[in-house]
């Protein structure tokens, strides 16, 4: 059974959620093909082998050189066509999702959308989804013959152990439409900078009155920092000036879902419970072991988050490798 | 100037739901407006506003959609169109698409559709770009801001929000984008347009009154059920080691 | 008999009711807390059409019914009473008078810019020492050719400091026998020479609101701006508190809806005794209260609402229904403290503000002591009602929808 995964490109290199479609695909199927479209590939391809792919189809042209919707479409859609691969990944970032949108419109397939969990049964995908904001999960599947699509959910699924030795065949194709057939011009790009909104973070990294002043929020921020998360208070550190109001957790403040809530010396008092208990995983750090938060949380650290911040932070880091 | 906004009902996410023995989803309150087609149905407003045109609102469903499609009309849209058949029973993002291509192109003359980013309880958006596709249009997804739009020259300008940061992107007309909250800030309905709305008829295109048979909406993905998320379990994990913390949080996906 | 809201009802309901809670809600406390209004809540109703919403859209309103503006006055002060009392000034006892009582010219020149939103607009009747017996009011009105010459005080007065109009009440004929054949009816304007106005703060509820004093010292008013005839305005006071009452009254059932819907969210989350306090008999029985409250007071309401569309007179029906709303406020509200414990004695939660807003309710627009000598005395037969000069216009659909 064969198996293409588009490797996604953020400047040259491949994003690890690709690496994470390529071990995800080795399992499901037997033959697998990165996909590697871009200017200047070569690292590229030399990683899809490492983390997978026994051949690599690359397409090295300026008119690739950053994603857009219609010449990647087009060019993933015609390779579809020519090569029939069973099934087609790719992560679901904002262009892992657009494209197999689009290639599977073109090639008239079903396509699974940001999945975190994917099998086959009786050869067709068989996926499970989170939906309604993460409340509930579908199980959804192909139904439709020929080529199967699916877009894979950041972290969902392991990353393989590379294999720097690995190697294998490389097919070299043209861009399927000239430049100038195409609508769409990027005209300026802006990295992304600035805080996250604590109502759209998936990790928050939260802290009470244990901080003890507005300095105390020093390692509270730079956990956040490492971790790509946004910062969160409980009331009483608002009340007490440490905070600005926009960062406030709970009843009066802000509710929030995040994957991730680490409260570190907040005491969860219903009031702040209210407004984050519905996070995924809760971890809670303080001084105090029976503080009620810890019968909320999933883990738990008893000590001074002084001490124990500034050392998450640096594990953290290691194994993030930032 | 001629704008489609696209739009659908969806459960409340505030709500609480439940899931029955068969694997059906249940949910206490009645379905809202999808809250990110606010956002595209001001949009759409907007510009109507700015280059005196008309906005058609349309849906792709049963009977309970028509209050997006109410909504839409109470904040200033001129038409409302729905769009229902047997046949489109049950959710499938190329089956949806092609039939609601089918409609842009019978309406004729549509310059720009605009969805809002996503839809709650189906958690995606392919629909949006296949929709692009079928109509052969230029798709932008996730725009932050729509900087400049030329119907003339058929030219249009977008912010789009991606992982990575902002891009700015110059494109074609007629163009299907997907907008992002904050783009805009959402227009309440105006009493004058309640009046309208409430004395609307709202038209039911079925696949015939679109030109497609059911071959063309045949569903490519099925739903088999929904399920509850794991349990939480009970007590707390109390660690000692910092790094035994992080171990265990790469384990369980949530960094 | 038809018990269902149409399509207009729902949407402008909801409307309304996302306004309230999206705009107003979020900061609505800190603003009680300083005893002041929200900057924004009057400028956004005028905006949106609010203000205006029962009144004809050929006198610059929106064109809805009497239920709407009850059902506008609920949600709006499900969210705050300060919202709520705006609407009962501005459109209840102002607008609606002008509606009733106008002459066209007045109409055109008051009405329409209040519908719009354009001026603010009050009603003062109430003095430091004129309440439950209005008759006792001591503000004169002395003709001299072309004006009449004001003199006095009026207190507790909504929007004292922010209305452009004023309807105000005061004695034509000091020694008029009855006394009530005295009071003539006048609209003044912040800008007339004699005029001073200023705030009252210190209310245990509706802090976010605007309460004030107005004094009036040989204020010239013309002839022009009398409402009614001479003589006339104990009458048209009266029937503006037709209107006013209304408002209040579906007001309160807002407010009795905030303390059961905060309640059943408390009670489902707080647990004692290892369950939800929601599976405690007490409380059940305090939930159960508030429903019962709730689902009478609105039928209450919406019963006079339906009068007014008829072009029915609905005094006593306005009047029990402020006085049963009212009153079940203030209940609904201290069981919900009540049943939030600690937090609802604390202003962490919003149900001691409901019962500081209650309690006003039932002391203005007629307390609820004036109301249950009205309804006694409409049961005895001791009062009865006399058709109007000028009554409150029926709803008619078209007449109202139309532009001229």
């Amino acid at each position: 059974m064969s198996v293409f995964v588009w490797i996604e490109l953020h400047k040259g290199q491949p994003i690890p959620a690709s690496f994470e479609a390529l071990g995800l695909a080795r399992q499901l199927g037997d033959r697998v093909t990165g996909l590697v479209f871009g200017q200047g590939v070569d690292d590229a391809v030399k990683a899809a082998f490492a983390y997978g792919a026994d051949t690599v189809i690359k397409a090295d042209d300026a008119s690739l050189a950053r994603y857009r919707f219609e010449p990647y479409v087009a060019l993933l859609a015609g390779l579809v066509k020519e090569h029939s691969p069973a099934i087609v990944l790719a992560a679901a970032t904002t262009s892992g999702r657009e494209l197999l949108a689009g290639a599977a419109a073109d090639v008239g397939g079903g396509l699974l959308a940001d999945v975190t969990e994917l099998s086959l049964d009786g050869g067709k995908l068989k996926a499970v989804r989170p939906v309604l904001g993460g409340k509930v999960l579908s199980v959804e599947a192909v139904t439709a013959d020929g080529p199967q699509f699916a877009t894979l959910r950041n972290r969902a699924f392991p990353q393989p152990e590379p294999d720097a030795g690995r190697t294998g065949d490389v097919i070299t194709v043209s861009p399927a439409l000239a430049e100038d057939a195409i609508a769409a011009k990027v005209d300026s790009v802006e990295s992304a900078a600035g805080q996250i909104s604590l109502s759209d973070a998936n990790i928050i990294v939260a802290a009470g009155r244990g901080v003890g002043g507005p300095e105390g929020f020093a390692p509270v921020k730079a956990l956040a920092e490492v971790l790509g998360g946004a910062v969160g208070a409980s009331r009483a550190a608002v009340d007490a000036g440490w905070i600005p109001y926009e960062h406030q957790v709970g009843q009066t403040g802000k509710v929030v879902s995040p994957d991730l809530y680490i409260a570190a010396g907040i005491s969860g008092a219903i009031q702040h419970q209210a407004g984050m208990r519905t996070a995924k995983v809760i971890v809670a750090i303080n001084k105090d072991p029976e503080a009620p938060i810890f019968k909320l949380a999933r883990y738990g650290m008893v000590g001074d988050l002084f001490d124990i911040l500034p050392r998450l932070t640096e594990e953290f880091r290691k194994k993030l490798n930032k | 100037m001629h704008v489609a906004v696209i739009t659908n009902c969806t459960p409340d996410t505030a709500a609480a739901v439940a899931i029955d023995s068969g694997g059906n989803l249940k949910f206490d309150d009645k379905l809202v407006v999808n809250p990110w087609d606010e956002y595209a149905i001001t949009e759409a407003i907007l510009l109507k506003e700015a280059h005196s045109g008309q906005v058609s609102i349309i849906t792709l469903g049963g009977p309970e959609h028509e209050e997006a499609l109410k909504h839409g009309l109470a904040i200033g849209c001129d038409q409302a169109i729905r769009i229902w058949d047997d046949a489109l029973q049950g959710w499938d993002s190329l089956a949806y698409a092609s039939a609601v291509a089918a409609a842009i192109t019978k309406l004729g003359g549509v310059d720009l559709v605009i969805f809002g980013k996503e839809l709650p309880d189906i958690a995606s958006e392919a629909h949006i770009f296949q929709t692009a596709r079928r109509l052969g249009w230029s798709p932008l997804g996730f725009v932050a801001k729509i900087e400049a739009i030329d119907p003339a020259a058929r030219t249009i300008r977008v912010r789009r929000q991606v992982e990575s940061g902002t891009e700015t992107v110059t494109s074609r007309l007629p163009a299907v984008i997907s907008v992002i909250k904050d783009i805009n800030e959402p227009k309440y309905p105006t009493f004058i347009g309640i009046r309208k709305a409430a004395k609307a008829s709202i038209p039911v295109w079925k696949l015939a009154d679109l030109g497609l048979d059911a071959a063309a909406v045949a569903p490519k993905t099925r739903r088999l059920a929904y399920q509850d998320l794991p349990k939480r379990e009970g007590a707390v994990e109390i660690i000692d080691d910092p790094a035994a913390l992080v171990d265990k949080l790469l384990e369980d996906k949530v960094i | 008999m038809e018990f269902e809201f149409t399509e207009e009802h729902r949407m402008a309901r909801q409307m309304v009711r996302d306004f309230a809670q999206k705009e107003i809600y979020p900061t609505i406390k800190e603003w009680d807390h300083k005893h002041q209004p929200h900057p924004d809540v009057l400028p956004r109703m005028a905006e949106l059409g609010i203000l205006g919403i029962n009144v004809p859209v050929r006198y610059g309103g929106q064109g809805f019914d009497y239920i709407t503006l009850a059902l506008v006055c609920e949600e709006l002060e499900r969210v705050d009473a300060s919202l709520r009392v705006i609407m009962s000034v501005h459109a209840g006892l102002n607008s609606l008078a002008m509606l009733q009582w106008g002459t066209e010219e007045q109409k055109q020149r008051f009405l329409v810019p209040q519908a719009r939103g354009e001026k603010y607009a009050g009603y003062a009747l109430t003095e430091p020492d004129a309440g439950s017996d209005p008759v006792r009011l001591r503000a004169t009105a002395r003709r001299e050719g072309d004006v009449y010459i004001l003199n006095g005080e009026k207190m507790w007065i909504s929007l004292a400091t922010l209305a452009d109009h004023m309807l105000v009440f005061a004695k034509t004929d000091p020694n008029a026998q009855p006394a009530y054949k005295g009071i003539t009816g006048f609209i003044i304007t912040r800008d007339m020479k004699g005029v001073t106005v200023g705030d009252i703060k210190g209310k245990m509820g509706v802090r976010a609101g605007s309460t004030g004093w107005i004094a009036m010292q040989d204020v010239e008013v013309p002839v022009e701006n009398r409402l009614g005839e001479e003589g006339e305005g104990f009458y048209i006071a009266m029937s503006c508190l037709d209107n006013g009452r209304y408002t209040v009254a579906a007001g309160a059932t807002g407010c009795i809806r905030g303390c059961l819907e905060d309640s059943l969210k408390y009670s489902k989350e707080r647990v004692t005794f290892n369950v939800p306090i929601a599976q405690h008999q007490l409380i059940k029985q305090k939930l159960a209260f508030m429903q019962q409250w709730y689902d009478a007071a609105q039928l209450l309401v919406l019963k006079a609402g339906w009068l007014k569309n008829q072009g029915k007179r609905n005094t006593r029906e306005t009047a029990v229904a402020k006085w049963f709303a009212t009153d079940m406020s203030v209940k609904a509200a201290l069981e919900a403290v009540q049943l939030h414990g600690a937090y609802g004695f604390s202003d962490e939660y919003d149900v001691e503000r409901y019962l500081r807003n209650a309690k006003g309710a039932t002391i203005y627009e007629g307390s609820s002591e004036i109301q249950q000598l009205i309804q006694a005395d409409y049961a005895l037969g001791y009062r009865q009602d006399k058709p109007l000069r000028c009554e409150l216009p029926a709803y008619d659909p078209e007449w109202w929808q139309s532009e001229n």
